[in-house]
């Protein structure tokens, strides 16, 4: 037992916020007036029955030799590429896409386990003696090891957990990488979502005049001027290429569905009955909601289960509905207080291995807090991805504990 | 340098989470509205229409409860199709394509199989309910007039229109509302109020529970039932009596104001305006552009008042002192008013004095009287205004303030409207001479004309006419005000006297009524149509005021019929049968009544529509 008193106790009191919060929310998402909280076929009894898995599995955890444990991090990682090789073989299919393993009455996702496998290995490779990201060996290597696991996911399809990967991405930058891998996705991102909104031609002339300017910019500040005109030809022309494929990609490959999803959230397309609906039922919820909510138990839109899956990917939704702005604001303040905290003691460690590994959590954290708000606020495109300890689900939650609870032991 | 990266990166997540949230949440009456119309359903309550009686209770105007079949088809369960199908008077495959009907609708929503089911059905029905899951019983209620008489009273209902919705935001698409008569005037009272009941819906529309413990549920509040002053079986008598005529008859009690009976010909069942053939007999009703039976002739119908206008001119004449009852004016079958225009008369006399030019309806001695009361003040214009006062203390020339929503003002001409027709200074007197006699620009409706009746019958006051006498057990009496005419009471027992003559020995001696002395007046009065643009003169309306007994009235009644001649011809006779009715509930002169009943004008109707050269008064 004092094993726990070292813990952080910041992050240990958010954790369990959170988890209190994802509690009461989820009986007021499944509420129905003959339900109880602590039987365990309401949903919310089945959250604490895996809440106390969760405990136990993490207590048992703190016995741990982490400095072993690490070493094997690859065969880890191995492992959690089988599994998502083997659910194609093995797997449930659940609404369209094959990543469940079923045992039992319990249903558990390898994507998950792979989110947790693969920041130990990239925490492994980057505090190693031999990481250099500035060779293409260790760019490779490394980039190799994220890609696997989001193509396998990208298989199943998840695309959610699939663009949850790219989280990596921040502790690669802490390690080195330059900012033009960082910037050439972000790039790319805002040409899409601009080639979208805009007419090809007119983006291409747009984009040709904006790579103008940025590099007459640098001919007149840097004295390098070699090969200045072949250089503004290549951007011109990868931009103009990157708009056209965009293009083709989007009215080709996609399919309607994924072009109405994009749609929407771009406002070109309003559809409150169809693919808009959970979108704009959502916004109804969030905004009748108001400064001060509803009300615990009384948000009218929860009650009528407007809002889809609002125990898991829209739980969000309920809270802003019952416990207005004030409540809101309470989650997203905890989270990125969470995530801010772990950064902050991932910077203080000596050991390189915890640095990178906190700074894999805090991306992960990071980027399913975004994309999920994001959503159920109408700002990104429906995208099926819990918000961690908040949304039901057994194996998440656990997932999420035992990813926490592994760094505040490995830091500790 | 990525530590702060990161930082930013999560500052600007938070910020831009906030802002939206604050763009949702903080003006969020539109999301609100959105959320209400999803998740709550309201339930309206409406208590039924409350109740209109006569003035001696006998039941106009109640609701009938329709039931109507309704199926959820998501909780049906197999039945007996065959019993359903004989408990409710319907054909199997009736049954089955509407639960087809029903499941292409909305599986989850109840839909109507059968409406209007009779209450001995859903008697039977009840009690077998519970074997039918998913099928349930609503009722709705509609008007019921228990009568086919009285339309332009009652009035009727009709959904409401964009125009309603906008003036009173009680009313919801849908929803019934008083168009005309009582219905319309007392709207308010015969409607209540509908409840309200809230429920928190589900996604599929259902209900799942009361919205918030039905913190906001509003009780109905009942309706009202109304007593009208109306004599239903005077009503009816009146109506038949108009059967095959056009015009107007309105009776008024004189001591109270409170309308006896207003008949208008041709009228039509006010059931005709209930139910689903509503709209087709409307529009019937509507385009009968000749008869017109939806418009009220007692009411709305504005005639030149005629003859009986003379007894007016006289208390005028007493009043301003430029006659006396002993006063004589020369009658040689009409008079010079200006040396080249002569009016006629028929009064056969050769001199005459106020009564005997009164039954005489001595033209004459009216003339002369008109001409002396406008001349007394020093120019005409003085002198109109200062008669046109005293016939608006009538009532004349305006509303009368009675409750119902229809009328005319009629016409009471005074300098001012002279002055404009003619252009200041430019008439005189004599030129507005047709004023003695009922003839010229005055126009008067029915029920103007009955209430100077009543006036007359009151020796110098009136209340303004009513149809309503209690609300609930209310009464309302007191809100129609004693009005005084300022004339004096003796002016009136001269005319009285006279009129008393009109009907004893002069013009209207077929309105005597055994055992009641009936005092009264004829007219017959010259009208005109635009026929293809040109003017045509049709036969001359007939028309009677009178009331009875002549102490202590009972009764005052006004009636025109529409081109039928001479006042004793059709008016004079139907009036006394209406007052013998009325006081006696029997009618002694047998022979009269068939005559009334049975006569028609309708040959009459249709002569200027023949497209043939007629003849008028014949």
């Amino acid at each position: 037992m004092n094993k726990f008193y070292k813990l952080d106790s910041l992050i240990l009191i958010i954790y369990f916020l959170l988890v209190c919060i994802g509690f009461i929310a989820i009986y007021s998402s499944s509420y129905n007036n003959s339900s109880t909280i602590f039987s365990l076929n309401s949903l919310a009894g089945k959250q604490l029955f895996f809440f106390i898995i969760s405990l136990i599995i993490c207590f048992i955890l703190s016995y741990f030799n982490f400095k072993e444990f690490i070493k094997h991090s690859n065969l880890y990682y191995i492992t959690s590429i089988f599994l998502l090789i083997g659910v194609f073989i093995f797997g449930t299919t659940i609404s369209g896409s094959t990543s469940w393993y079923k045992i039992g009455g319990f249903s558990f996702q390898p994507a998950e386990f792979a989110k947790v496998t693969t920041a130990l290995y990239i925490s492994k490779i980057l505090s190693g003696y031999n990481a250099n990201l500035n060779n293409l060996k260790g760019q490779v290597t490394i980039f190799s090891i994220i890609i696997i696991p989001v193509i396998l996911i990208i298989l199943q399809p998840d695309p959610g957990s699939a663009i949850i990967f790219f989280a990596f991405l921040l502790p690669l930058l802490r390690a080195g990488l330059s900012y033009v891998y960082f910037i050439i996705p972000i790039g790319l991102i805002t040409i899409f979502i601009l080639s979208l909104l805009l007419p090809m031609y007119n983006l291409m002339l747009g984009a040709s005049i904006f790579l103008f300017i940025v590099y007459l910019f640098f001919f007149f500040t840097n004295k390098k001027r070699k090969y200045f005109f072949l250089k503004l030809i290549i951007g011109i022309v990868s931009t103009c290429a990157v708009v056209y494929s965009t293009n083709y990609i989007f009215n080709n490959v996609f399919e309607q569905r994924h072009r109405d999803r994009f749609n929407i959230i771009l406002g070109k397309q309003y559809d409150v009955r169809g693919i808009g609906y959970n979108i704009n039922q959502s916004k109804i919820a969030i905004g009748s909601g108001g400064i001060e909510g509803k009300g615990y138990l009384q948000g009218t839109q929860n009650k009528g289960n407007f809002v889809p899956e609002q125990s898991t990917d829209y739980i969000f939704t309920n809270i802003s509905e019952e416990w207005g702005f004030f409540g809101s604001i309470l989650v997203i303040i905890l989270f990125s207080i969470l995530i801010a905290r772990i950064v902050l003691l991932a910077e203080k460690q000596k050991d390189k291995h915890n640095l990178f590994f906190g700074y894999s959590l805090a991306a992960i954290l990071f980027f399913h807090f975004t994309i999920n708000i994001g959503m159920t606020l109408g700002l990104l495109p429906t995208v099926g991805i819990p918000l961690p300890f908040i949304s039901y689900g057994g194996s998440n939650l656990l997932i999420f504990s035992i990813f926490i609870f592994t760094f505040l032991y490995k830091i500790r | 340098m990525t530590k702060y990266t990161f930082l930013g990166l999560i500052i600007l997540i938070v910020i831009t989470f906030m802002v939206r949230l604050l763009s949702l949440q903080l003006n969020n009456d539109e999301y609100l509205r959105k959320s209400e119309n999803n998740a709550v359903m309201t339930v309206y309550d409406y208590p039924d229409r409350g109740l209109i009686y006569d003035r001696n209770n006998t039941l106009l105007a109640s609701n009938r409860l329709y039931y109507n079949l309704v199926v959820v088809m998501e909780k049906t369960r197999s039945f007996d199709t065959l019993t359903l199908c004989k408990l409710t008077d319907i054909s199997k495959e009736k049954l089955k394509m509407k639960m087809r009907e029903a499941t292409r609708f909305s599986v989850r929503l109840p839909y109507v199989i059968e409406s209007q089911i009779s209450k001995s059905k859903y008697a039977l029905l009840q009690e077998k309910m519970w074997q039918f899951s998913g099928f349930s019983i609503t009722k709705n209620s509609l008007r019921d007039y228990k009568i086919h008489s009285a339309a332009n009273i009652l009035g009727y209902l009709s959904e409401v229109n964009e125009n309603d919705l906008k003036k009173d935001a009680y009313y919801h698409l849908g929803e019934q509302i008083g168009r005309r008569g009582i219905e319309k005037s007392y709207e308010k009272y015969l409607r209540g109020a509908r409840g309200e009941k809230f429920f928190q819906k589900d996604k599929f529309n259902r209900i799942i529970g009361s919205y918030k413990n039905g913190k906001f549920d509003i009780e109905p509040s009942i309706s009202k039932d109304i007593y009208l002053t109306i004599d239903i079986e005077l009503q009816k008598y009146g109506e038949e009596i108009m059967k095959n005529k056009r015009g107007g008859i309105v009776a008024i009690e004189p001591s109270t104001g409170e309308v006896l009976s207003m008949v208008s010909a041709p009228s039509f069942n006010p059931n005709l305006l209930i139910g689903r053939k509503r709209n087709a007999n409307y529009k019937l009703l509507a385009n009968d552009s000749i008869a017109k039976p939806l418009f009220d002739r007692a009411t709305q119908a504005v005639y030149p008042p005629g003859s009986p206008f003379k007894v007016v001119n006289a208390l005028i004449g007493l009043q301003e002192g430029v006659i006396r009852p002993q006063t004589t004016f020369s009658c040689y079958g009409g008079f010079y008013y200006t040396p080249y225009r002569f009016m006629r008369c028929h009064c056969g006399q050769v001199e005459n004095n106020l009564l005997s030019a009164i039954y005489k309806s001595c033209n004459t001695f009216f003339g002369k009287t008109y001409t002396r009361i406008l001349d007394k003040y020093p120019t005409s214009s003085e002198g109109m205004d200062n008669w046109a006062k005293y016939l608006r203390s009538f009532g004349l020339g305006n509303y009368l303030g009675y409750d119902l929503p229809s009328g005319q003002r009629g016409l009471v001409p005074t300098s001012k409207y002279y002055n404009r027709v003619y252009g200041e200074k430019k008439w005189r007197t004599v030129t507005t001479i047709s004023n003695a006699i009922g003839q010229g620009e005055i126009l008067t409706t029915p029920i103007q004309l009955a209430n100077l009746t009543a006036a007359i019958a009151n020796r110098g006051h009136f209340y303004t006419p009513h149809f309503v006498k209690k609300i609930d057990e209310n009464s309302i009496d007191n809100r129609f005000k004693k009005k005084d005419i300022p004339i004096d009471e003796k002016h009136f027992e001269t005319v009285i006297n006279g009129m008393f003559n009109v009907v004893k020995n002069g013009t209207a001696r077929n309105a005597q009524i055994p055992g009641i002395e009936v005092c009264g007046k004829t007219g017959t009065v010259e009208n005109f149509i635009k026929l293809k643009g040109k003017k045509v003169q049709l036969t001359d309306h007939s028309i009677f005021i009178a009331f009875a007994p002549k102490e202590d009235p009972k009764i005052a009644i006004a009636v025109f019929i529409e081109n039928g001649y001479w006042g004793a011809r059709w008016a004079s006779p139907i009036a006394s049968l209406m007052i013998e009715k009325y006081l006696n509930k029997t009618i002694s002169r047998k022979e009269l009544e068939d005559r009334m009943l049975e006569g028609s004008l309708l040959e009459e109707y249709a002569k200027p529509f023949s497209n043939k050269p007629f003849t008028i008064n014949e």
